[in-house]
């Protein structure tokens, strides 16, 4: 947890935060942005290199058309203008995993500009600008332990040199922490579905950097930002922003200058070190790549780009709500993966009450699969299976907790519903009802009071009973039944 | 027959009818180099078995009576800029002195393709910079017509060893005349093809937008053969042009009559040799006595070739030469306690000093604040330049100059000034700013019986009417002086 500086809530409230954040993602091409090799993450070190990534003399780069279908496939889906010219430049350093000593990337005509995405913030939605979409290519790694000699030397893995990325910044729209965690979920989520990356923090495949600055309110100046890096999670970069507020309001309150500088978040002291002043920063010296032609994204290419591309996740939920009948919540959970989504849509469209799947997907299956660590395209349970089960229980042929013993049955067996349902011999719950007729009655025998509520007309009172009544019967009611049974009961005592 | 001043045609078909073997033929040219080179210096590095490997291949082919490919058993000498797989390369630098590429230049593997059989690796100018091949991190070379004089650079070995017999063509790059100039101090061919025609890939960049692989040969004719051997699309270098490749060679005897030769004031102002310029104006008179039409035209920016070039091809140099570090491959100097001091040391140890001098000038050009005032102005220049050549081509189908301003100047006459030095590129950068073609062809001698070059310029992808403007010259030429 962040350990803040002890700043007081009025010294807090004078100032307002501004943060930009600036995301790495890397692209899901097969291979390489500039040369064939492979992107495969874990392969032995310097073994998917050839001399264009390992920057050999005399080596060229020839650019994947793949990388830049992916790049503006995801520039589309933040709403981005396409530039239909961009243009590669070098940016020119020096750093041992890089082999060219420059990295192709984009300058002053990125691909993609003025985009957007809509975030639920505190106060409601609100829309995070998007600055600019570039492509650009990886360096390579460092590595300082874990090969012989790494006592008194660095090591050098090429491997990721050359994998693509795109980088995108967002104009310094995000207000608070808890804004900018907002935004890269919803950033995360809107790649997710476009299918170009997998966003995968642990292996380096979403990074994230954050221009932090604070003003006092009122006053139209930023302040002097620093940039926060090498942070590995969206918990941590929360924790990270929320720390660098405090720690500028700190600054400033002492009478001091916040000093404009890139700084490291260390996760485990919840705290950030300054890294290098703006003074010894690099001059990038960026010109336009000489070894590539303008990349052009002509309108015909553009729109075979925006044919693939899929139904965003917010446009997807407001159509669920409206076409299945759920909450926006369930909406909001359903949608948490594309693939969720489109699971829970084909079992939908299956079944008879589409509201009762959204129910059983995520009081019955998601839970399990997370259990077990599967994810929903490896579910035992099928959406066929899925839409069967929720039928079942609309038609009260069983019960939920039938239903609950099927699906352990189904999890454990690894086999899908209908055959564990066909292998059980297809049960059905009892239809007698004089078992819950006597439930009822003792029900309403111990609860006199809820009985005199319900006959002074306060009709809400009836689903106190059901509870009651499901309780009593350890979840083994048919609910349809004790409704209707419960319905009737009280009825006859409205007139007694 | 005397082997080494055979023209490529000449040994193909030498080999083909057994008058020679290709592996003779290989020995012969070894043979002189053993003897002659010494006093040149033209080659860096030999790789004789491969070539005899590769000699006897051709030789199995030739006995099999089975059919020659174009360069069959031709033995060429390649600049040592250009990758050759288990050869190494040095760039002429003493950062690359150990360096073995694990791959071949495009280029050279079309020409290996052909069956041409590599001998060496040619001396250069350090990562081709320079005009006198004084630059060599090695040893410097000596123009074969006056052994105290330069071969001119940067490929100074490449034109060296055609003209001293010891190769009968060769390779080399142009950057900023670093074919034309070396050609013409010699007395030899040089053509620096369209920007785009040959592929650069596996070319160990000077400045990428400048730099040009080319041939340099005895005759136009075998320029044109080495030029359609390696011409054309290459899918490792995105710049490489998707155009088809005319074949250069059928289109030299095609009657030049009636073709338009421009001729620009700015190329024949102060500065220029008063024994070049009679030379090539006598060369242009040649070609109107050839039914060629003289044609005036301006090309009004020249001026400021030089200096818009210097911008361009440092910036790019100081961004290319980077990754000579010392961390991956090439030289590392021993003596550094940190990071940053090996980058140090190890460039300032392994590069020469005008290596160094186009890194500095060419990192101060792309600084934060001198951008715009430098490179970006400099890039604005450079589309002015090749508007005048448009312009120009719109009146003529050539442009005829000097190739050079003076002959060829002595050792150490311009070491010591590099704007002089700069100077002597002063008729050649427009080509590679604007990326047109050019050629450089012998048209005289002056008093010293040193050598003079004419330089044609064409249109952007028109080789063919360069070289057979060329060749239309050189035939009367001999014919006249009964020069071979």
């Amino acid at each position: 947890m962040a350990t803040t500086p002890s700043i007081s809530t009025a010294a807090r409230a004078k100032y307002e935060p501004i943060i930009g954040l600036e995301v790495h993602v890397q692209l899901l091409t097969a291979s390489k942005i500039f040369c064939s090799c492979s992107t495969q993450f874990g392969a032995p070190p310097n073994t998917n290199v050839c001399p264009v990534c390992l920057g050999l003399p005399g080596a060229l780069p020839v650019l994947n058309r793949k990388v830049v279908e992916f790049a503006t496939l995801a520039a589309m889906a933040l709403q981005c203008r396409i530039n239909e010219t961009s243009i590669f430049s070098r940016k020119n350093y020096f750093y041992p995993d890089l082999p060219k000593g420059y990295q192709i990337s984009q300058f002053d005509k990125p691909l993609a500009e003025l985009g957007f995405l809509v975030i639920q913030s505190a106060n409601g939605p609100k829309r995070i600008g998007i600055t600019r979409l570039h492509v650009e290519e990886d360096a390579g790694k460092s590595l300082h332990e874990g090969f012989a000699g790494a006592a008194d030397s660095t090591a050098i893995d090429l491997n990721r040199s050359g994998v693509p990325l795109i980088e995108i910044v967002s104009e310094p729209d995000i207000a608070t922490a808890d804004e900018a965690y907002q935004y890269l979920t919803a950033l995360k989520e809107i790649i997710l579905y476009t299918g170009v990356s997998d966003c995968n923090m642990e292996e380096g495949s979403l990074r994230c950097d954050a221009n932090v600055s604070v003003r006092p309110v009122g006053q139209e100046k930023f302040g002097t930002k620093a940039e926060v890096k090498n942070v590995n999670s969206f918990r941590f970069i929360k924790e990270a922003i929320e720390y660098e507020i405090e720690r500028q309001i700190e600054v400033i309150e002492s009478g001091g200058k916040v000093a404009q500088e890139t700084r490291l978040y260390n996760s485990v002291e919840g705290k950030t070190y300054s890294m290098r002043s703006k003074e010894q920063a690099h001059d990038y010296r960026y010109f336009p790549e000489p070894d590539l032609l303008p990349l052009v994204v002509d309108e015909k290419w553009q729109a075979e780009i925006r044919a693939t591309l899929p139904e965003l996740p917010e446009a997807r939920r407001q159509r669920m709500v409206t076409e299945y009948g759920i909450t926006p919540q369930d909406a909001a959970v359903l949608t948490e993966t594309r693939a969720l989504a489109d699971q829970f849509e084909s079992a939908a469209k299956a079944a008879k009450n589409p509201k009762r799947v959204a129910n059983l997907v995520q009081s019955e299956l998601m839970g399990r699969l997370k259990a077990k660590g599967l994810d929903i395209e490896h579910s035992p349970v099928s959406m066929a299976g899925v839409a069967a089960s929720a039928d079942l229980v609309e038609s009260g042929a069983i019960s939920g907790k039938m239903l609950k013993d099927l699906y352990n049955l189904c999890f454990e067996r690894g086999q899908d519903f209908l055959q564990v349902y066909d292998e059980a011999g297809r049960p059905e719950q009892s239809r007698d009802t004089s078992a819950l007729e006597k439930i009822i009655e003792e029900v309403m025998a111990a609860n006199p009071k809820q009985l005199e509520q319900y006959r002074a007309g306060k009709k809400t009172v009836i689903a106190f009973f059901v509870g009651q009544v499901m309780k009593a019967s350890k979840g083994q009611a048919n609910p349809q039944m004790v409704n209707e049974l419960l319905a009737r009961k009280l009825a006859t005592k409205l007139n007694s | 027959m005397d082997l080494n001043s055979l023209t490529i045609d000449g040994a193909r078909s030498a080999i083909a009818s057994r008058e020679v073997t290709a592996t003779a033929l290989a020995e012969a040219f070894y043979d002189k180099i053993a003897k002659e080179d010494g006093a040149i210096g033209a080659y860096l590095t030999l790789c004789k078995d491969r070539a005899l490997a590769k000699a006897a291949a051709i030789d199995a082919l030739a006995e099999k009576g089975e059919p020659l490919p174009p360069l069959a058993g031709v033995p060429v000498g390649i600049k040592d800029v250009l990758t050759t797989r288990g050869i190494r390369t040095t760039a002429g630098s003493k950062i690359l002195e150990n360096f073995i590429p694990p791959y071949t230049c495009t280029a050279v593997a079309r020409l290996e393709e052909a069956g041409a059989v590599v001998l060496g690796k040619m001396n250069c100018d350090e990562f081709a910079m320079g005009s006198s091949n004084e630059n060599s991190a090695y040893h410097p070379v000596r123009n074969p017509r006056d052994t105290s004089r330069v071969p001119g650079g940067s490929s100074g070995g490449s034109a060296a060893a055609v003209a001293a017999g010891t190769a009968i063509a060769t390779l080399g790059t142009d950057t900023g005349g670093s074919i034309r100039q070396p050609a013409s101090l010699c007395g030899v061919v040089g053509l620096k093809p369209t920007y785009g025609r040959v592929s650069r890939y596996g070319l160990i960049a000077f400045a990428s937008s400048l730099d040009h692989i080319g041939p340099l040969t005895r005759s136009v004719k075998d320029a044109a053969l080495v030029l359609r051997t390696m011409a054309g699309r290459d899918p490792m270098d995105s710049t490489s042009a998707e155009l088809p490749v005319p074949d250069y060679v059928a289109e030299l005897d095609k009657p030049v009559r009636g073709l338009r030769i421009g001729v620009a004031k700015e190329y024949f102002e102060e500065g220029l040799d008063a024994e070049v310029r009679s030379s090539v104006e006598a060369a242009i008179q040649a070609l109107a006595g050839l039914g060629c039409e003289v044609v005036p035209v301006s090309l009004p920016h020249t001026a400021y070739a030089i200096p818009t070039y210097y911008i361009v091809a440092t910036a790019e140099a100081s961004s290319n030469l980077a990754r000579f570090d010392g961390v991956r491959y090439g030289y590392r100097s021993k003596n550094a306690a940190t990071l940053s001091d090996m980058y140090r040391r190890s460039r300032d140890q392994g590069f020469g000093a005008e290596v160094k001098r186009r890194i500095m000038l060419g990192t101060y050009a792309l600084s934060a604040g001198y951008y715009d005032a430098y490179y970006l102005k400099a890039q604005q220049v450079r589309t002015l330049l090749t508007r005048d050549f448009d312009e120009a081509f719109k009146k003529v189908d050539v442009i005829a100059a000097p190739t050079s301003p003076t002959v060829a100047f002595r050792l150490g006459e311009k070491s010591n000034d590099p704007l002089a030095m700069y100077l002597a590129d002063v008729y050649t950068v427009t080509a590679n700013l604007a990326g047109i073609p050019g050629i450089s062809l012998p048209c005289g001698e002056n008093h010293e019986k040193l050598p003079i070059g004419l330089q044609l310029f064409g249109r952007h992808f028109d080789e063919a009417t360069v070289l057979r403007v060329a060749h239309a010259y050189e035939q009367t030429r001999s014919a006249q002086s009964g020069v071979q």
